[in-house]
């Protein structure tokens, strides 16, 4: 056994948005051809479920890596308020000019929650539909995670 | 080779070095003195070699039986702050419970070596206990 014990606390939010997967620097053919039926230009949505992984040590006096309500609060402010209900494309700054796919969408959601005072931002993992998810951890490679 | 359990158990959030405010103000309706409780799904991941001539990392049977007597007899429609002694002195939250969870269980798995604890509070919560340097939560 080597090692020390390590404990992550894992958190998931969910999120209804809407999006159009659609490059400026493709032609409509090419955009078609790409994206398929996520070019349709009006859009279409997904009920989004972040999960969000924390480490750092367990306080004793609380048991806890982060208070919940802190972490709550924090997703609430930095994803939800902006993300829920909305479309990524027209009210989220970040893709103007970036397609927003689900691993674009994991980088952004990442870069907002690193920030985190609390504990250590591990990695997110975004679930697009029950078939598909994407993760992010940002620079804790896998062969940092030590 | 992953396997599930789910078991039942109340428990209350208090530590009594906190005045009442503060423990209200820290573990807010946790912290209701006649206790709550979850349903609790418990994945543990054991990795290894499968053995050449089973096929097996582990005996599924000799998994099961561990986790009943490891965990569901300790921890099964019990209080954890009262009933479970490995947990005295401890907030009995996700993290304190995995950890505990994981040190019953490491010196009992004798094929493969445990990789990963993930307990689940509710469906939106969770801890995960494993070794660093052992990969990592995600990657079992």
């Amino acid at each position: 056994m080597s090692g020390a014990l390590k404990i992550e606390l894992g958190r998931r939010y969910h999120f209804a948005a809407s999006h159009r997967l659609h490059s400026p620097h493709l032609t409509e053919e090419e955009n078609w051809r790409v994206f398929g039926k996520c070019n349709n230009p009006y859009g279409h949505g997904h009920n989004y479920v972040l999960e969000v992984s924390l480490s750092g040590e367990v306080d004793p006096a609380t048991g806890m890596i982060a208070n919940l309500g802190d972490l709550d609060a924090f997703v609430e402010r930095e994803i939800l308020e902006d993300f829920d209900h909305k479309s990524l494309n027209e009210d989220v700054p970040a893709f103007r000019d970036k397609v927003p796919t689900t691993e674009n969408l994991c980088i952004e959601i990442f870069h907002r929650l690193k920030t985190f005072p609390k504990a250590k931002l591990e990695r997110i993992r975004v679930q697009e539909t029950g078939n598909n998810s994407f993760e992010y951890a940002g620079d804790n490679l896998e062969g940092n995670r030590t | 080779m992953t396997r599930k359990i789910e078991f039942s158990a109340s428990h209350l959030y208090h530590n009594p070095g906190f005045s009442p405010e503060e423990n209200r103000r820290i573990f807010g309706k946790c912290n209701n003195p006649h206790g709550h409780g979850h349903n609790y799904t418990l994945e543990v991941t054991v990795a290894g070699e499968p053995d050449p001539v089973t096929g097996m990392v582990l005996d599924l049977k000799e998994l099961k039986e561990i986790l009943e007597r490891e965990v569901m007899q300790r921890m099964d429609h019990r209080h954890l702050n009262y009933e479970v002694p490995e947990l005295a002195g401890q907030i009995p939250t996700s993290e304190n419970i995995a950890r505990v969870i994981w040190q019953l269980l490491e010196p009992k798995i004798t094929h493969g070596k445990l990789h990963r604890v993930r307990l689940y509070e509710s469906p939106d919560l969770f801890a995960d206990c494993y070794r660093n340097g052992a990969g990592g939560a995600d990657k079992p």
